[in-house]
């Protein structure tokens, strides 16, 4: 089928060159150069890759390909043609007959880059029909050709779904679809996989990685995972503050890095030992069959006519000192286990959680504030989590003047104390959330769950927003504090790499019920239920799942 | 506190001063409104200071009768009499202040038939009963903006108490709050303004309740739906994780985030509280007959389209305020935005 539409595929050595950028320099308005003289090349049927953090300019590299950029914001030097057609100062309608075309475009969130209000048939006849004379039922048949190419099941029924009837993956389906609307010579993948679940990543490598071979794109893969370059590219680039610093074969590159900060890089995976817990530890939790439902209404009474089991049935204890690891997708509800916990959300809560003495799920509303001060979180998203009028200081200290009424210099000295404990200067107090990076505040959450000592912390996906290097700092500090103050941790991830190197015991989640618990080790060498057998294999694609790494 | 608190009222400031348009507008408009406010001592048909036979009298704050400076008449002295002028002048001197018109003060000597224009005397004419359109200027910019101000205080607080309180609790208090403003927003307010202005006589504070029965709804809506979405975010439940009573988490973390949305509402509600005072003026259903006020004015260029000094003054004065309040708005709007980074 895809024989008569698209050329054949070309092998990667010796095709011509789809891409050429050369000594490419993007400077803002504001002064800030994010892109510093950029060179590569790519030929016919090659995947690069452009590795680098956040803010190292390999995003703002991508969309000068397409001259993506608003173009009262930024200058531009340098050169970027495809295929021969100069990209940089060229007019409008000739960007419009390379974009999308000659190259397509996948962006990292499926769930904003598709609109909401048109289905997905639309969405992609508009990318063909934009470009190709097909109309009627041609463009019809063209559409539910490249759904079935993208592996979207039951494409012909699927053309009227809108985007919100879709998961995530599904909706990257659709975004790897459009963008292959007329078999481009390029295709530019931002982070495409970076927003999804890891089983699901896999299926979209997979995906884009069978399409390469028979389409013979060639693919400017963009991402900051270093795993996956390893699977997915065949030449990498490494970029930091806006310079390639380092680039060459992936094997040769990952065998024999050159850069320190390529080194730095490499070496910057999640690496370590849980502290491990004293013999006579005695238990700080202890959870029995906990329920979470969330009642479904309808009729005309709004009466209860279903439940989502958000959370069901879940048990586990942890002892003082201890890290309990709690895996699983999204949508598993190991969120809504955590969120439970600290009675954070309105459903109907069921069975038992022993926390210092009292069933947390039935303790009065007062007596539970009181309580409060023994059980800390910390949420994922760096950003949301800080309340943007507030400085640094009154975050932290909020909790501590409400539970201990201190002299206002008591408590500017404990802010200060805790800011250097979690590796913050201390004039950091009087500055405002939106001037840290994202690991900084996220140091500044830690900061205000430590402040009053609690016996317990939650940690929500502490670490997913942060880049590599950064998830390493966190991690280690998290390790510290837990050694130093025998802190006891609920640690939420769908990181398999972060939970093991903290993680004492290991809580695999699927459909709000337990897929299996065990000793993190144990569960890493021998896991027992097929779906972490599934986890494993998607997050350590290197290994077999048995052999752990 | 307030020294602990300095840094970051120092940010605000500077980002205050950074948007130099908002910046000069707020000089010009402070001292436009402090001049004003001093109204009497710079437009009064009374001496500030006058001195005679050794003694020292301020006519502007007191009441004096003729005799008191040598008259034959025991009622409150007409300094703008020359009798009386003539009287004081011999046994001591008069300071006037720099215009000899009051509000309500009507220019006998005009040499042409009011209103007049221009003059020394008058440097903006007098209006159709012979006052001083300077002074009345004057007077009526100050109660303009009192009344605006007050105004907009008013219905700022209401608004956000309500939007916020139907936001941050939802249900039924949300839902029957809803439909009690669509049916208030449906009431023709200027129908209701006509009425309620011939049975009660208008004055400052009348007409300020029966304007803020129907200004207050302009913020709830918009508090409202910041306080909705700011309810779900982190540091919301993080605060609840910290045990925070759910009053305090609506005043410290919820309200002060719906801000910069009610802040740029601010001047918009101010600028519309000058002019719908100004058309009820207007229209003559607002302050007493009489009354200095911007309304009273532009309504007297229209009736006098002969005497165009009258509109040209009044219409200048109105656009220029309503522009200041808008830069001052914005610079105000650009203080309280953490993410505004200065240059």
């Amino acid at each position: 089928m895809t024989s008569s539409v698209f050329p054949s595929a070309f092998g990667g050595d010796g095709g011509e060159t789809v891409l050429s950028v050369s000594g490419l320099s993007v400077t803002f308005r504001s002064g800030v150069q994010a892109v510093r003289d950029v060179s590569f090349t790519i030929r016919r049927g090659e995947t690069l890759a452009l590795v680098g953090e956040s803010g190292s300019g390999k995003s703002v590299t991508a969309l000068s390909v397409l001259q993506l950029l608003p173009p009262s914001g930024v200058t531009l030097s340098g050169s970027v043609s495809v295929l021969g057609t100069e990209m940089v100062g060229a007019a409008l309608p000739v960007l419009q007959t390379v974009r999308g075309n000659r190259v397509g475009m996948v962006f990292q969130e499926p769930m904003t880059s598709l609109n909401p209000l048109h289905s997905i048939g639309q969405q992609v006849e508009e990318a063909v029909s934009l470009h190709q004379p097909l109309r009627g039922p041609a463009l019809r048949a063209r559409v539910v050709e490249l759904l079935t190419l993208v592996g979207l099941p039951n494409p012909e029924k699927r053309l009227n779904a809108l985007p919100h009837e879709l998961s995530g993956g599904q909706r990257q389906r659709v975004m790897i679809a459009m963008a292959l609307a007329n078999s481009p010579d390029l295709l530019i993948a931002d982070e495409p996989t970076t927003a999804l679940d890891v089983t699901i990543q896999a299926q979209i490598l997979d995906l884009l990685r069978d399409l390469q071979r028979r389409i013979g794109m060639a693919v400017l893969f963009i991402t900051h995972d270093l795993t996956l370059v390893r699977q997915f590219a065949g030449r990498v680039c490494v970029m930091k503050g806006g310079q390639i610093v380092e680039s060459g074969d992936t094997a040769a590159l990952f065998a024999d890095p050159q850069h320190a900060y390529t080194r730095h890089l490499l070496a910057s995976h999640p690496s370590g030992q849980p502290v491990p817990v004293a013999e006579d530890a005695e238990d700080v939790l202890a959870v029995e069959t906990l329920k979470v439902w969330f009642p479904v209404r309808g009729g005309l009474f709004r009466r209860v006519t279903d439940h989502i089991r958000a959370v069901n049935g879940v048990s586990f204890r942890l002892r003082q000192g201890e890290t309990l690891g709690v895996v699983g997708e999204s949508g598993s509800g190991k969120t809504t286990l955590a969120l439970a916990l600290l009675r954070l959300v309105q459903g109907d809560l069921g069975g038992r959680a022993v926390f210092a003495g009292s069933d947390l799920m039935t303790l009065p509303r007062p007596a539970l504030r009181a309580l409060r001060r023994d059980m800390q979180v910390v949420f994922q998203d760096p950003f949301g989590s800080l309340s943007p009028r507030m400085s640094v200081g009154e975050i932290i200290a909020e909790g501590l003047r409400l539970h201990d009424p201190l002299p206002e210099a008591e408590i500017r000295a404990q802010v200060a104390a805790v800011l250097e404990e979690v590796g913050l200067p201390t004039d950091s107090q009087d500055r405002y959330p939106h001037e840290f990076s994202g690991g900084q505040r996220q140091r500044i959450s830690i900061a205000r769950a430590l402040i009053l000592r609690p016996r317990l912390i939650v940690l929500d996906e502490p670490t997913s927003a942060l880049d590599l290097t950064v998830q390493a700092q966190i991690i280690s500090l998290l390790r510290d504090l837990q050694r130093r103050y025998r802190l006891t941790y609920l640690f939420i991830s769908h990181d398999l790499r972060v939970v093991r190197v903290l993680a004492h015991r290991l809580l695999v989640m699927r459909g709000g019920e337990v897929m299996e618990d065990g000793e993190t080790e144990a569960v890493f060498a021998a896991p027992r239920h097929p779906y972490t057998r599934a986890l494993l294999a998607a997050a350590f694609p290197d290994q077999d799942a048995g052999s752990g790494l | 506190m307030a020294g602990r608190l300095s840094p970051l009222w120092q940010r605000r400031l500077d980002a205050f001063r950074a948007n130099r348009r908002g910046w000069w507008s707020l000089w010009i408009f402070s001292t436009l409104f402090v001049v004003s406010l001093l109204a009497e001592v710079i437009a009064n048909d009374r001496p500030i200071l006058v001195g005679y036979d050794g003694g020292l009298y301020a006519p502007v704050l007191k009441e004096y009768p003729e005799t008191t400076f040598g008259g034959i008449f025991p009622t409150p002295a007409d300094y703008r009499d020359p009798e009386v002028q003539g009287l004081i002048e011999e046994k001591g001197w008069i300071l006037w202040p720099p215009v000899r018109f009051s509000a309500q003060t009507v220019n006998f000597t005009l040499q042409q038939p009011a209103p007049s224009p221009p003059s020394l005397e008058n440097p903006l004419g007098t209006d159709d009963q012979g006052r001083d359109v300077l002074a009345r200027l004057l007077y009526g910019f100050r109660l303009s903006v009192l009344f605006g101000l007050v105004l907009t205080v008013a219905s700022s607080v209401i608004g956000i108490l309500a939007g916020a309180v139907q936001g941050f609790f939802g249900g039924w208090l949300d839902l029957l709050g809803q439909r009690f403003l669509e049916i208030w927003g449906g009431l023709p307010q200027l129908f209701i303004l006509i009425i309620v202005s011939s049975i009660i006589v208008p004055g400052f504070w009348t007409l300020l309740i029966v304007l803020l029965l129907f200004s207050w709804t302009a913020l709830v809506g918009l508090v409202r739906a910041e306080v909705l979405r700011a309810r779900s975010l982190d540091y919301v439940r993080a605060a609840r994780a910290l045990g925070l009573p759910e009053g305090r988490i609506l005043l410290r973390h919820v309200l002060p985030n719906a801000m910069v949305a009610t802040f740029t509402f601010a001047p918009f509600i101010l600028s519309g509280s000058l002019v719908s005072l100004t058309a009820l003026d207007f229209l003559g259903l607002g302050m007493p007959p009489g009354s200095a006020s911007l309304g009273e004015l532009l309504s007297q260029g229209k009736e006098n389209l002969q005497a165009p000094w009258l509109g040209i003054t009044g219409f200048v004065v109105l656009a220029a305020l309503l522009t200041l309040l808008v830069f001052i708005g914005e610079a105000v709007r650009d203080a309280f935005d953490p993410r505004k980074t200065l240059r």
